[in-house]
C-alpha cells in the first residue's frame, strides 16, 4: 500500500514574542490508502491545526509534507486550491452547506471548481448522495433537513470528487448521540466498502472507537499512535 | 468555473436577497433613468429649436433699422428710418442672396364680412413667400405688377379669416377695409401656428409693401429687410457683405456706429441650443453624481454581503476555489447588480420620456447611444465599486472564514 500522506517533523508556530504559540511541535506520521485514523487529544493540543495542514488549508512553519508523493511545500496557493478540489474532501462540525441551495447543488460544488462539465457533475452528485443514503433528498434545501441529514449531504460533497483523503473535524460535534453514531457508521462503512481514506478529529473516545487507528495529541506532539479494532455497530453509548 | 456558471451563481445570490438587491440598484436606476430622460429632452429641444427656425424661413437674415448697442437693445433716436426699399434692392444683387423682401409693419383694424379684427398688417414683396417658406392655402400671392401699380390686394392669415369670415375658409374676391382703404382678398396663407415666442403667426394680413407705404402709413422707409441666403453656409458671408454694403450706402465710416443691425436666426438658434446644452450638462452632472452614489451603495452592500457570506467563501475555498474565482464571483455579482440597475434605469427613463412626450407635446427620442453608453457605464460602475469588496473576499483566510460566526 502506498502512503497517501507522509509528514515529517511538522511544526506550526503562531505569533511571536510573548503571544507565541507552538500548535504543532515536530509531528511525523504517515497514512496509507484505506486508513481510518482518528486524532484525539485535549482541547488546544493541536488536532485542528494538524488537520488544516494536512488539508492544505494552512502551511506548516517547518517540516516536510508529501501528499501522494507530491511535495506541497513549494506549491502556490492556486496549486493547493486545485489539489484540494481534486484530492481532498472536507467534513465540518457545522456542515457548512450553502443556504438556500439544494442538496444536489451543494454536493456538486467541488466539481464546479475542478472544471467538470455540468452534466457529469449532476451524475456524480447523485451517485455520491446515494452512497450516503439520501438520494431522495436531492432537491431539499438545508433548512428543511435534520442535522444528521445535513451532515450526510456534507459527506456526499466530500466524496463527490473521488478524493484520496477525507478530512473530518469533529463531524459529530453538533449532532445528538443517535445521529452521531449513525454518521460514524456511515463513515466506517465508506471506509470498509469503498476503501476511502479518512482522517477524523474528535475529542470523544467513543467516536474515535470507530477508527482503525487512533493518534493521540498532547501539546502539539503525537503522544501515542495505536491500532484499534473498530467495534462497528456494537459500540456502547456511554453518554 | 465558466463565466456562465459564475453569472448563474451571482444571479442566484442576488435573487436570494431580491428586495435588498433592488434597493441597492435604486441609485443606478435613478441615475441611468435621469441620463436617458435628459438626453431625450435635450435632443428634443434641439429638434424643436431647429424646427422653429426652419418655420421662420429658409436661411433667414433680418436687417433692422437702428444700431445694436449691447445685449440686442436697439438705439432709438432717428435711426428707425434708416432702411429703404432701395437698400433691399441693392442687397438682392449680392452673391449668396437668394431673395430679399422689405417688411413694412402696421397694426390696424381690418373690417370685412360684417366683422372687424385688429391685426398685424405687413407690407412685403412677392419674394416674401419664399423667404419665409410660407405656402398658400388658397389663391395666389401678389405679383411684381401689383407692386408697381400699388394694387389694393391682400392675403390673409388663417386667424384673420376665421375672425372675419367664420363661414368661409377661403374668402377669395371678398373686399376688406384696411384702415378705411378697400383691399381685395386674393389669397389665404397656410397655418404656421405659434412661434417659439408664443405669438400667433397666422394673425396677419399681407399687402404689397408699395401699397402699404403709399396708401396706409405714408412712410418712405421700411421696418425690416428679410433676406434669404442660398444656403446655411452662405449666411455668414452674406451677413458680412450686406453689412459693408449698407455701411457704404449709408456713408458710415468706422468708428461711427452702424444705423442698422443684422440678425441671423441661426445665431439665435445656436444660443438657444447652447442654453439647452448647458442645462443638459448640469442634468448630466446630477446623473453622474447619482451613478457614483449608486456605485458607493453597491460597494457598501457588497461589503455587507462579503461579511455575511464569510463562511460560504471559506467553504468555497476549502473545496477548491482559487482566490481568483472568489474575486470573479463577487465582481460579477456587483456588475450584475449595476448592469441590472442600468437596464431597469433605461426602461424607467424610456417610460418617463414617453409620458413626458405625451404631456409636453415635445418631440423627444431615446437615443441608442445614450442607452448603450449608460448600460456600459453602469456595468463599469459595478466593476469599479465592486472591486474592493471582491478583493477583500478573495483574500480571506479559509480557516478563519470557516470559523466565522
Ligand atoms: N490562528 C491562530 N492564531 C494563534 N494561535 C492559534 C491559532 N489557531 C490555533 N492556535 C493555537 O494553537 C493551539 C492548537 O490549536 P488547535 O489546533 O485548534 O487545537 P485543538 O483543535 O486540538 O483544540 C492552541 O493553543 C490554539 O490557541
Ligand atoms: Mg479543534
Amino acid at each position: 500500500m502506498s502512503a497517501v500522506v507522509e509528514v515529517h517533523d511538522l511544526a506550526k508556530i503562531y505569533g511571536s514574542g510573548p503571544s507565541r504559540t507552538i500548535a504543532l511541535d515536530g509531528v511525523s506520521a504517515s497514512f496509507e490508502s484505506g486508513d481510518f485514523v482518528a486524532v484525539v487529544g485535549a482541547s488546544g493540543s493541536g488536532k485542528s491545526t494538524f488537520l488544516h495542514v494536512i488539508g492544505l488549508l494552512d502551511r506548516p512553519t517547518s517540516g516536510k509534507y508529501l501528499l501522494e508523493q507530491h511535495d506541497v511545500q513549494t506549491m502556490t496557493s492556486d496549486e493547493l486550491a486545485d489539489l484540494r478540489s481534486k484530492k481532498l474532501g472536507f467534513v465540518f462540525q457545522s456542515y457548512n452547506l450553502l443556504p438556500r441551495t439544494d442538496a444536489l447543488e451543494n454536493v456538486e460544488l467541488p466539481l464546479a471548481y475542478s472544471g467538470v462539465p455540468q452534466r457529469q457533475r449532476e451524475k456524480a452528485a447523485r451517485s455520491a448522495l446515494s452512497m450516503v443514503g439520501v438520494e431522495a433528498l436531492a432537491r431539499h434545501l438545508p433548512n428543511q433537513l435534520s442535522g444528521g441529514q445535513q451532515q450526510r449531504i456534507a459527506i456526499a460533497r466530500a466524496l463527490v470528487n473521488n478524493p484520496s483523503l477525507i478530512l473530518a473535524d469533529e463531524p459529530t460535534g453538533a449532532l445528538d448521540t443517535k445521529s452521531s453514531h449513525e454518521i460514524m457508521e456511515l463513515l466506517s462503512e465508506l471506509n470498509r466498502e469503498h476503501k476511502i481514506t479518512i482522517l477524523l478529529v474528535t475529542h470523544e473516545r467513543d467516536i474515535a472507537a470507530y477508527a482503525r487507528r487512533i493518534l493521540t495529541f498532547r501539546d502539539g506532539r503525537i503522544e501515542s499512535d495505536v491500532s484499534n479494532t473498530p467495534e462497528t455497530g456494537a459500540v456502547t453509548v456511554d453518554a | 468555473m465558466s463565466l456562465r456558471g459564475i453569472i448563474d451563481v451571482a444571479l442566484r445570490a442576488l435573487e436570494r436577497n431580491a428586495s435588498r438587491s433592488l434597493l441597492t440598484m435604486l441609485g443606478i436606476i435613478i441615475g441611468v433613468a435621469a441620463v436617458i430622460t435628459t438626453v431625450a429632452i435635450g435632443s428634443g429641444a434641439r429638434v424643436l429649436v431647429q424646427q422653429q427656425i426652419a418655420n421662420l424661413g429658409s436661411n433667414l437674415i433680418i436687417v433692422l433699422p437702428g444700431a445694436v448697442i449691447t445685449s440686442g437693445v436697439r438705439s432709438g433716436t432717428g435711426a428707425a428710418s434708416s432702411l429703404t426699399p432701395h437698400d433691399g434692392l441693392a442687397i438682392a444683387q449680392l452673391p449668396g442672396v437668394a431673395a430679399v423682401t422689405p417688411v413694412v409693419t402696421e397694426h390696424a383694424q381690418v373690417v370685412g364680412g360684417g366683422n372687424n379684427w385688429n391685426t398685424l398688417i405687413q407690407g412685403v414683396a412677392p419674394t416674401y413667400a419664399y423667404v419665409r417658406a410660407w405656402d398658400m392655402l388658397a389663391g395666389t400671392f401678389f405679383t411684381q405688377h401689383d407692386m408697381d401699380t400699388l394694387a389694393k390686394v391682400c392675403i390673409l392669415g388663417t386667424t384673420v379669416v376665421t375672425n372675419l369670415f367664420p363661414d368661409d375658409p377661403s374668402p377669395l374676391g371678398e373686399s376688406v377695409l384696411i384702415g378705411n382703404v378697400p383691399f381685395t382678398v386674393i389669397g389665404v396663407l397656410q397655418s404656421k401656428g405659434q412661434s417659439s415666442f408664443g405669438q400667433d403667426q397666422d394673425d396677419i394680413v399681407l399687402i404689397p409693401y408699395t401699397s402699404a407705404m403709399n396708401r396706409l402709413t405714408g412712410q418712405t422707409y421700411v421696418n425690416a429687410l428679410m433676406i434669404s441666403a442660398v444656403s446655411g453656409n452662405a449666411i455668414d458671408e452674406v451677413q458680412n457683405e450686406l453689412t459693408s454694403l449698407l455701411e457704404q450706402r449709408h456713408r458710415i465710416v468706422p468708428p461711427q456706429p452702424d444705423d442698422f443691425s443684422v440678425r441671423n436666426l441661426q445665431d439665435i438658434a445656436n444660443t438657444a441650443t447652447a442654453t439647452a446644452q448647458i442645462m443638459q450638462l448640469l442634468l448630466a452632472g446630477v446623473a453622474a453624481v447619482s451613478l457614483v452614489v449608486g456605485g458607493i451603495g453597491i460597494m457598501n452592500i457588497m461589503l455587507v454581503s462579503v461579511t455575511e457570506r464569510t463562511r460560504e467563501i471559506g467553504l468555497r475555498m476549502a473545496v477548491g476555489a482559487r482566490s481568483r474565482a472568489i474575486l470573479e464571483q463577487f465582481l460579477v455579482e456587483a456588475a450584475v447588480l449595476s448592469t441590472g440597475g442600468g437596464i431597469i434605469g433605461v426602461i424607467v427613463g424610456a417610460i418617463v420620456t414617453v409620458v413626458a412626450t405625451l404631456l409636453a407635446r415635445w418631440p423627444m427620442s431615446v437615443s441608442a447611444e445614450a442607452v448603450i453608453a449608460s448600460v456600459l457605464f453602469s456595468a463599469l460602475v459595478g466593476v469599479f465599486f465592486g472591486y474592493y469588496p471582491a478583493l477583500k473576499a478573495s483574500r480571506l483566510d479559509p480557516i478563519e472564514a470557516l470559523r466565522f460566526e
